[in-house]
């Protein structure tokens, strides 16, 4: 079943195409890594799909009713704004805001929501106290909570590991999957590669606004589209223990 | 904490417009004067009760109440503590707008005039407050906003002051710039309270909304909150509310930044119950520094306007200091 799809999606700034006719299509079960280097427009086209952006083309979450379009797809930022000291359920509880009629109070469902998300992203004990007097590590897991309390078919996420300690990164991206294999749909952009390769089911490589690859990892970083796009060298095998992934050394 | 809260405030507003009603230089009984308020017996007793006093309290509560709820929506929306509507130029440009209605003459000519011109200038405030400080509203950008329209309100006001055509009406703009609550009638009532009613049904639907902006506007967007709406409501709430405020008790300052304050602890922080919270806390506090005024120099008609900023002025530079600390 497919969760989004874009065709020839295309978001400007002034008259230059930050994002250029980008059409993608992800189904249900997967996990798609957004990968490029800084300023080749991932966030851009996560923003474009969701309609928080003008653009060109067509995205099939735009078509959807606000309040329709956020029962269908999450979306987690990556500034990371917490602007008041509200609790850690508090919070968390605001991915529930699009399951809730107008005046209605939260019921069992959504606060058993609240619960599970708050249980993967490793935040039990955490639920009292203030989101702001977390560290950032912690307040971007609370964060991600938020985004999966919102239990939505499609979630679209921006750098949602950076900044956490590896333990956490790993944890995360295993929790992605799991959703993934749950029937969920999941974007992703992240630096990462040797996480993507890991953890992905498909990555998708921009280059200047444009998508230069898309396709399983291991089809995706190859020696010429690393050398076009990152200009870095890598080392890339499969064994017992899965893909694993090392970037070398940054080429001339 | 929060259950307790909303009875609790609720109490202490009664009580304290119980107090209200029972304080002023006339010297009536308690027992005297709220039956003379009630049955209309004793002539001199009931015409104070119902003429001076009890427009005083009703007007009190209606300000405070508007004053209070105009702050917390605005500080949720640019999810900022120091945004309040006097400090930022909004009452400040209502009250210019019932200073041009008084010069020239409109406020006599038509009943109106003052509340409308007064509520034109705060829907001018606010438009140029958000239209200045971007939809990212950072501090800096706002309170320099507020600054560049107070410093814009206040001369133009003086301008007026300047051009006045008679010392009657000099004095009567000096009125507005105090802010008072002295010497109403219920012809006062009448005229702010439906201004206020309805930006009150504007700003308290808000609450879902303001609580998702706590992440951020992108992150609302996405969660099906209708950012263009909101801010237009926004706007048009925070503008009755600020401009009837200002037509009938002048400008009153700090009311919106002291009240959300303190409350913002009590209901954790959460920008939809504060709404309410700062609505009910809002009119506590402007009885509370009503019947101050009365009691504390009551020969010499200490002014609301002036209290409130003596008492919020200080309170403003913590938060400032506050601000500065946790941006460190």
């Amino acid at each position: 079943m497919t969760l989004l799809s874009l065709d020839r999606l295309t978001v400007r700034r002034g008259a230059c195409p930050v994002v250029d006719a980008a059409t993608l299509s992800v189904a249900a079960g997967e996990l798609v890594g957004l990968i490029g280097p800084n300023g080749a427009g991932k966030t851009t086209l996560m923003r474009g799909a969701l309609g928080l952006l003008p653009h060109e083309g067509r995205s099939s979450l735009t078509d959807l009713a606000p309040q329709a379009r956020a029962r269908h797809a999450a979306w987690l930022p990556q500034s990371r704004e917490i602007a008041w000291p509200v609790s850690v359920e508090t919070l968390v509880m605001l991915g529930r805001t699009p399951h809730l009629a107008a005046g209605q109070r939260p019921t069992d469902a959504d606060r058993a929501a609240v619960a599970r998300a708050i249980a993967t992203m490793d935040l039990a004990g955490f639920e009292t106290r203030p989101a702001t007097e977390l560290s950032g590590g912690e307040q971007a897991r609370v964060l991600i909570a938020r985004a999966l309390a919102q239990d939505t078919a499609l979630i679209l996420a921006d750098e949602p590991i950076a900044g956490l300690d590896p333990g956490h990164q790993i944890a995360t991206m295993a929790a992605f999957a799991a959703l993934a294999r749950a029937g969920k749909a999941l974007v992703v952009s992240l630096h990462d590669l040797g996480l993507a390769a890991r953890h992905c089911t498909r990555l998708v490589l921009m280059h200047k606004g444009r998508i230069h690859a898309d396709g399983p990892p291991e089809a995706v970083l190859t020696q010429d589209n690393l050398r076009a796009v990152f200009h870095i060298s890598a080392h890339l095998t499969r064994g017992p223990e899965g893909v694993i992934f090392q970037p070398l050394e940054v080429l001339p | 904490m929060t259950r307790a809260l909303f009875p609790g405030l609720v109490l202490l507003t009664a009580a304290l417009v119980l107090v209200s009603l029972l304080t002023g230089p006339a010297g009536f009984g308690p027992g005297e004067s709220l039956s003379a308020l009630l049955t209309g017996q004793g002539e001199a007793v009931t015409l104070v009760m119902r003429e001076i006093r009890l427009p005083r309290a009703l007007l009190a509560v209606l300000v405070g109440a508007s004053l209070g709820l105009s702050g917390a929506a605005l500080q949720g929306y640019l999810r900022n503590p120091l945004a309040e509507p006097g400090l930022i130029g909004v009452s400040g440009s209502a009250a210019l707008g019932a200073v041009i209605a008084l010069q020239t003459g409109a406020a006599a000519a038509f009943g109106l005039a003052l509340p409308l011109m007064a509520l034109a200038g705060a829907v001018v405030a606010v438009l140029l407050i958000l239209l200045l400080a971007g939809p990212r509203g950072g501090s800096l950008t706002l309170i320099l906003a507020g600054i560049a329209i107070s410093a814009l309100a206040g001369a133009l006001t003086s301008l007026a002051l300047n051009l006045s055509p008679n010392p009657f009406a000099t004095a009567e703009i000096v009125f507005w710039m105090m802010g008072s609550l002295a010497d109403r009638s219920l012809t006062h009532v009448w005229l702010a309270a439906p201004f206020m009613a309805l930006g009150w049904a504007l700003l308290l639907p808000l609450g879902r909304g303001l609580d998702a902006l706590t992440l951020g506007e992108d992150a609302a967007a996405a969660l099906g909150v209708r950012l263009a709406r909101l801010r237009l409501r926004l706007v048009l709430g925070v503008a009755a509310c600020v401009g009837a405020a200002t037509a009938v008790a002048g400008a009153i300052g700090f009311v919106g930044l002291v009240v959300p304050h303190l409350l913002r602890p009590l209901v954790g922080a959460r920008p939809s119950v504060l709404l309410p919270a700062s609505a009910l806390g809002g009119a506590a506090m402007v009885l509370l520094a009503d019947i101050a005024v009365r009691l504390v120099l009551p020969e010499r008609d200490l002014k609301l306007g002036v209290l409130m900023a003596i008492v919020g002025a200080p309170l403003f530079l913590h938060l400032i200091f506050k601000t500065r600390r946790a941006a460190a």
